[in-house]
């Protein structure tokens, strides 16, 4: 099948390309781009469309934003184990009504993915059941305890494209350290998930005026940026590569910053909650805004927008972590953490657009083609052609009311329940499918 | 009549609440002080003391507050309830209601319960205390005495000692003093008070001499032993050489000064017996203040008309 879609405002920041023209794309490849390239103020691309006899589907993007489909290097997608909360199948779903073509999964499912079966079972029935592309994220160390490696390279073999202990970061530096180097071998990026376990110990919340305002434990940035800082330091110490999972707060930024600067090679990434919402969410013990790390205060908010303007910060990810509506309804200390955020997080990310912290080409870096770069998936983050069709047709204009009951996702916890946003995707091009919405 | 549906802590409620309900309570003190201690005015109500962590003299005062008001009251604690099967705290709280429960008095061990509650139910929620959170009839009920000693509550230096960071007494009692007007201080090792507390106009001292000097009211925490090893302080002996209160140390304070203890104590801990059977201790008469205000509040949550 051939897809033409005519006349959408094109950005592709792995071409330069930020101007109207069309994309074609057939069987699953983009076979085309002609637009105009703001650099060169021409066309890029001059060529007739080859003649085929193959259906054409013509799509009308006229005043829409046509980009490489969304790739979120972090969600929890539940399956195996939690299919109560969320499944391959849902998420994915939940995925391409965000925008995403790609998603990247956390192993902390049931069996945990620590081994080459489990992740060899993910993409089976990614294959089999996933609306979008899914590439696991295989366990650093054996039941994610900490304690010893586990078989990085056969899980790489397998089609993991990165290794995380997320939720369960890796407290002893000597494995953190012997991870970070022998993954130099397979080439594949350190997901950290940075917290000192013994600073954060019962925490539920930012530490601060309001913990202690609402009587719940706090948990300091301190706990969070002690870690940024040891893996840094083991990053420059070994040479390997190291992902900074979910950024929350001001002082990370800074020793991202200055990590980069000394040439460690060290990425790093946010959540829309983190740049959208402050502590003050949970004013009202609102167990959807409670999550890990916690949402900080204003301070946190700037630096983290000011991070990702100047590139400290390369990728906005989710950190999607749906949950069963009863878990969540429950004693706030009880709860469990985390945001379903694969359908908030392209308008949420929109804002810094209009708020004019990111051009729309920068949004795409981050939501796209960095995330491509980081972990090597040369086919996907780019409108080249050849690369895999994953296309996301969006609207920025319109306004949408975000409505959690409305959600694909199986998880409902949203704390942007209510919130009236601009930028709605309209069509999800992924796996050869065109999903579309009005 | 309070134009509320529940009481969760002191921080919802304005100055003229406060002295509503300790005005109130001034007049079911009368009757307690009768010979025949119970009144007719919430007959054929029903209140549900839903006490998920183990109290007694909370438990009790409300208990015995619902009875002098006519009240009917049930205790459900949960080593007896369907809470060890597994239900959950919505199911248990919408059980309640449905038995008939016009108060739920709740004591929860997470901070915020009391809240989740009050949204979902119809009933008024009395708050008994939530984790760390707050315990808004004990500050009520030490206003209640402070004013029946002090004649005032305006102007008075007060000290509040011991583990604030872990209290929700001190912290309703921070709320309720301050917004009456009181000059608030607080006592103890670095450990147990949060540095956040001197941004909300309290003064914070760790030496103990220091902080009691001139003082109208010593108001004395328990000491969790539980917190023992935990790293906020190395013993039960270490900390009552620093911060107990022995005799010596109150002569600090102003000559009148009052002592205050919720309860229960740890003689020799955070205090010494000397004092707490002392002519300055005012602790029993915190306890029978506490059913004068608990039947206010009830009292006053009943007029909101649902």
């Amino acid at each position: 099948m051939r897809i033409l879609i005519e006349k959408g405002h094109i950005i592709d920041p792995s071409q330069g390309i930020d101007g109207i023209g069309d994309v074609l794309i057939e069987d699953g490849k983009i076979k085309e781009v002609r637009a105009k390239s703001k650099e060169q103020g021409a066309e890029s691309k001059k060529q007739k469309p080859h003649k085929s006899n193959s259906e054409l589907r013509t799509i009308d993007a006229k005043r829409m934003f046509v980009i490489p489909g969304l790739i979120d290097m972090h969600v929890h997608l539940r399956e195996p184990g939690f299919e109560y909360k969320e499944t391959i199948k849902t998420g994915t779903a939940a995925a391409i009504r965000g925008g995403f073509t790609t998603v990247c999964c956390m192993p902390n499912t049931y069996p945990i993915n620590d081994n080459a079966s489990v992740t060899e079972f993910i993409i089976r029935k990614a294959a089999q059941e996933g609306l979008c592309t899914v590439l696991p994220i295989g366990a650093i160390t054996k039941g994610q305890k900490g304690e010893e490696l586990a078989e990085i390279g056969t899980m790489r073999n397998e089609g993991c494209v990165a290794f995380s202990d997320d939720g369960q970061p890796v407290m002893n530096s000597l494995i953190m350290r012997r991870v970070l180097e022998y993954s130099k071998a397979f080439d594949v990026p350190i997901i950290s998930h940075c917290e000192d376990l013994t600073l954060s110990e019962g925490g539920v919340m930012n530490e601060g005026l309001l913990s202690v305002t609402l009587g719940l434990r706090g948990i300091p940035a301190e706990a969070e940026e002690i870690m940024v800082f040891r893996d840094i330091m083991l990053a420059g110490l070994t040479g390997g590569r190291l992902h900074i999972g979910h950024v929350s707060t001001e002082g990370s930024v800074k020793l991202i910053r200055d990590a980069k600067r000394r040439g460690v090679n060290v990425t790093a990434e946010t959540c829309p909650h983190y740049f959208s919402l402050t502590e003050d969410a949970l004013r009202d013990y609102d167990t959807n805004a409670k999550v890990n790390p916690p949402l900080r205060t204003k301070r946190d908010i700037e630096a983290i927008k000011e991070g990702l303007k100047d590139g400290t910060i390369d990728v906005i990810a989710t950190d999607h972590a749906p949950h069963h509506r009863d878990e969540k309804l429950r004693e706030f200390d009880l709860a469990p953490l985390g945001i379903s955020g694969l359908e908030t997080a392209l308008p949420l990310s929109l804002r810094l657009v209009d708020e004019g912290v990111l051009t729309m080409n920068q949004l795409v870096e981050k939501m796209s083609f960095n995330p491509a770069r980081i972990l090597g998936i040369s086919s996907k983050g780019s409108l080249k052609q050849g690369s895999d069709a994953g296309v996301t047709i969006l609207d920025t204009k319109k306004e949408v009311r975000v409505e959690a009951e409305k959600f694909v996702s199986k998880g409902k916890n949203t704390p942007f329940d209510g919130w009236v946003l601009k930028g709605m995707v309209v069509i999800t091009i992924s796996k050869g499918r065109i999903c579309e919405w009005q | 009549m309070l134009n509320k549906k529940d009481l969760l802590g002191i921080k919802e409620l304005s100055v003229e609440e406060i002295d509503l309900i300790l005005d109130t309570a001034a007049g079911f003190k009368d009757v307690l002080r009768r010979d025949i201690k119970k009144v007719p005015t919430l007959r054929g109500k029903t209140a549900v003391n839903l006490f998920f962590e183990p109290s007694t003299r909370t438990r009790t005062s409300f208990e015995l507050a619902a009875k002098r008001l006519s009240t009917d009251v049930i205790n459900f604690s949960v080593p007896t309830s369907s809470v060890v099967k597994g239900e959950s705290l919505i199911d248990t709280a919408l059980t309640v209601q449905a038995l008939g429960a016009d108060f739920i008095i709740i004591r929860h061990s997470s901070s915020g319960v009391p809240h989740l509650l009050a949204k979902k139910l119809r009933a008024s929620v009395i708050n008994a205390g939530d984790g760390t959170n707050e315990h808004p009839t004990q500050a009520l009920l030490d206003a209640f005495t402070i004013r029946e000693k002090k004649r005032k509550i305006e102007g008075l230096d007060i000290a509040i000692v011991g583990d604030i960071i872990h209290s929700r007494v001190a912290k309703s009692n921070i709320y309720s003093l301050t917004k009456l007007r009181a000059r608030v201080r607080l006592i103890g090792p670095p450990t147990l008070i949060p540095k956040e507390m001197e941004g909300i106009g309290v003064g914070v001292f760790h030496n103990m001499e220091d902080g009691l000097k001139n003082v109208d009211v010593v108001m004395m925490l328990r000491i969790q032993m539980e917190r023992q090893g935990r790293g906020f302080f190395p013993s039960t002996e270490e900390y009552f050489k620093n911060w107990g209160l022995t005799p010596e140390r109150l002569s600090l304070a102003k000559d009148d000064v009052i002592v205050m203890h919720p309860g229960p104590m740890n003689r020799g801990v955070e205090i010494a017996s000397e004092i707490a059977d002392g002519p300055k201790s005012v602790i029993l008469e915190q306890v029978t203040n506490g059913l004068a205000v608990r039947m206010a509040v009830m009292y006053l949550l009943a007029g909101v008309k649902r």
